[in-house]
């Protein structure tokens, strides 16, 4: 899950890490407040879940309440990355000597927590990782012992943080890992740490991605997931318990386990069509859910056929086919149909769905090869 | 031969006593598996499908001398079940279960890693030896006994594989699930040397996908070994920043792409099949011509 920089910044002001004066704001009058109230130059900053706000015109400096105001009123009209802005966070505009950049991230190959550390601060760490990997000192923490003081000196002093600011930077580093493991984040990062003017060091942007699988024991947090920022089809399937990416194509997908609906999508791709979505009806699935998968797909306008590809181990292909009548029965279906059922029961499934308007096929290949020709049909209406 | 699972292999099952743990112990069971006891915490004493319970790992282990666990325990304990199975002396630990806390899982693999215990999983189907055993929920009937090694991120895409394979005549060694989630007690590179110790093994098919770079790592690995590896990638038609349904299939930063994972494959002189149904038919090719 992510969360936006203000509920970031939040939460690394619990932790002891100095941030900006500032607040979030939902309307042009109440940025306005805010500026006045900090009575000092703002900057205002979109808050949407997306990167590269700067160059995209959702963060911007004013000197004056009445400037708040307007820039403000510029940018709650936005949209960024496909993503409407909401809110805008309204903060001291701090006078910057030095940028760095702090994280913790998951890392797969290590198997564990590790820290990042760059005087490249400011800037897309990706960035730096790619042109400069030698700015970054890169730390693994080890799992059973947790971050250890020396580990955060260590990165300071390998990637060359100015001795003024190194305690500082050092303490910060220790909040972060603390707020990090509490929220149980696969990424915090503050970029840029800054050093001001007069040498404090604060985090001037922050973010952190949480992960899903450990929401249940943060119910603090659980409020801050947005569904509005999702895509309405992928909020409603995952009210219904349904794995769902939506997609840009117009061909439905559904199929069992992640990894066949992934081939199945690449398979209809390589017949030269576009999938229109990921959909995984998971193990065991009966026939209730395989409607409900159904008319998830088919809520998206822009799809011409739906490709069913099951593999039956836990998953009995005769429920599969029953859940696929019942939806021709309840929904009003105009598109092509192709089914594919191997593995148990699959003659009992192939058997339900003779006589009806649904294609059968028998190998993965013909299967997307006979959806394509069946929507190009369609699509020629 | 086959590798790390036999009907030798005293199982136990953590987790026997709840809904999963009933219905795929019931199937290891009769697909010949020799599990030996079940653990739930607070049935200890009971028994379940014939087998005793008890209500630590520690103490099955001392009754019925298992070196093996099976876990079906739900996400929030399933950390912690590894382990105490850890911690109880288990050689081989199988974790089926998905939605695990990431953070608790690194806790657990350092732990297991630590103590030189193999973790295999979690959010996998597990390990089956055909016509031997198997711990986990791979379908016994798809499988045949034979030349291939079978190892893969993904359930389902194996089992059509696997299918495939058995339906041209072609056996396997052992299946491995590792599973796809991020954070895996056993990525490829830690059972590529196995197959290539095994002498049963001929081939190993290996099936990766989008996310992580284990695919790159064990390309290198497969470089040194004699035996032949042929691979497939699932997500090539994956956009970034989306997961794909396991928690581990996600395109981030510009890493873990379908393409980079096709290339360093290549480099290492392993074909890549395009689709599905070609693993099979590259096997094949492969197996008549040795």
């Amino acid at each position: 899950m992510k969360i936006h920089e203000y509920q970031a910044k939040e939460l690394l002001e619990k932790a002891g890490i100095p941030v900006p004066r500032g607040k979030v704001a939902e309307s042009p009058s109440q940025a306005a407040d805010i500026a006045s109230e900090l009575g000092i130059r703002v900057v205002i900053k979109a808050q949407v879940h997306a990167g590269g706000r700067g160059k995209a015109g959702g963060i911007k400096l004013a000197n004056t309440p009445r400037e708040a105001e307007d820039l403000s009123a510029d940018i709650l009209q936005m949209t960024l990355k496909g993503l409407p802005v909401k809110k805008v966070l309204v903060e001291e505009a701090v006078s910057i000597q030095k940028e760095y950049y702090l994280g913790f991230v998951l890392d797969r190959e290590q198997r564990t927590n590790t820290l990042m550390v760059s005087a490249m601060g400011g800037i897309d760490i990706e960035e730096v990782a790619a042109n400069h990997p030698d700015k970054i000192a890169q730390i693994p923490v080890d799992p059973l012992l947790g971050l250890v003081d020396f580990q955060a000196r260590q990165a300071c002093f390998l990637a060359g943080i100015d001795s003024l600011s190194l305690n500082d930077t050092v303490k910060i580093i220790k909040k972060l890992f603390k707020v990090y493991q509490a929220t149980d984040a696969t990424l915090a990062e503050i970029n840029p740490l800054v050093v001001t003017a007069e040498g404090r060091v604060m985090a001037a942007d922050a973010k952190f991605n949480l992960d899903d699988n450990a929401l249940y024991r943060h119910p603090e947090l659980e409020s801050w997931k947005e569904e509005s920022e999702e895509d309405p089809i992928e909020a409603e399937a995952h009210r219904r318990g349904i794995q769902y990416v939506r997609l840009e194509g117009d061909i439905g997908i559904i199929g069992n386990g992640a990894g066949l609906v992934m081939a199945t999508l690449d398979e209809v791709k390589r017949a030269g069509g576009n999938p229109a979505n990921f959909l995984d009806i998971g193990g065991g699935a009966k026939a209730e859910l395989v409607r409900n998968a159904l008319e998830i797909v088919l809520m998206d306008p822009h799809v011409k056929g739906v490709l069913f590809n099951v593999f039956g181990g836990i998953t009995r292909c005769d429920e599969v086919a029953l859940g696929i009548l019942k939806g021709m029965e309840s929904l009003n279906i105009q598109c092509p149909i192709v089914v594919r059922l191997t593995g148990t029961r699959e003659k009992e499934g192939r058997d339900l769905l003779k006589n009806t308007s649904l294609v059968s096929a028998e190998k993965m290949t013909d299967a997307a090869k006979l959806i394509l020709e069946l929507t190009h049909g369609n699509s020629a209406e | 031969m086959a590798i790390l699972l036999n009907k030798e292999t005293k199982i136990l099952v953590q987790g026997l006593t709840g809904r999963e743990g009933q219905f795929h112990t019931e199937k290891m069971m009769e697909y010949g598996s020799q599990v030996v006891a079940g653990v739930t915490p607070g049935k200890g004493g009971s028994t379940s499908l014939g087998l005793p319970v008890f209500n630590t790992v520690r103490e099955a282990q001392k009754q019925t001398d298992a070196t093996a666990s099976t876990l079906f325990v739900p996400a929030a304990f399933a950390a912690d079940a590894i382990m105490e199975s850890a911690d109880a002396g288990m050689e081989l630990i199988v974790c089926i279960t998905e939605g695990i806390p990431v953070q608790d899982m690194i806790k657990a693999v350092e732990y297991t890693r630590s103590r030189g215990i193999r973790l295999i999983g979690p959010n996998c189907p597990g390990l089956l030896t055909p016509d031997e055993a198997k711990m986990g929920i791979t379908p016994g009937n798809i499988a045949s006994r034979g030349p291939v090694g079978v190892i893969s991120r993904s359930g389902t895409l194996t089992y059509e594989i696997v299918n495939n394979l058995t339906q041209m005549g072609i056996g396997q060694s052992t299946i491995v699930g590792i599973g796809g989630d991020p954070i895996l007690g056993s990525s490829f590179i830690d059972i590529l040397p196995l197959y290539e110790a095994d002498p049963e093994t001929k081939l190993v098919v290996m099936l990766g996908e989008i996310g992580g770079s284990d695919e790159e790592l064990a390309s290198a690995f497969i470089k040194t070994m004699t035996k032949p590896v042929i691979g497939f990638i699932s997500g090539r038609s994956a956009p970034p920043g989306k997961r794909m349904g396991h928690a581990g299939a996600i395109i981030s930063g510009g890493k873990g792409t379908a393409q980079a994972k096709v290339d360093a494959l290549y480099q290492a002189g392993v074909p890549v099949a395009d689709t599905v149904s070609e693993v099979a038919l590259m096997v094949q090719k492969i197996l008549k011509n040795q």
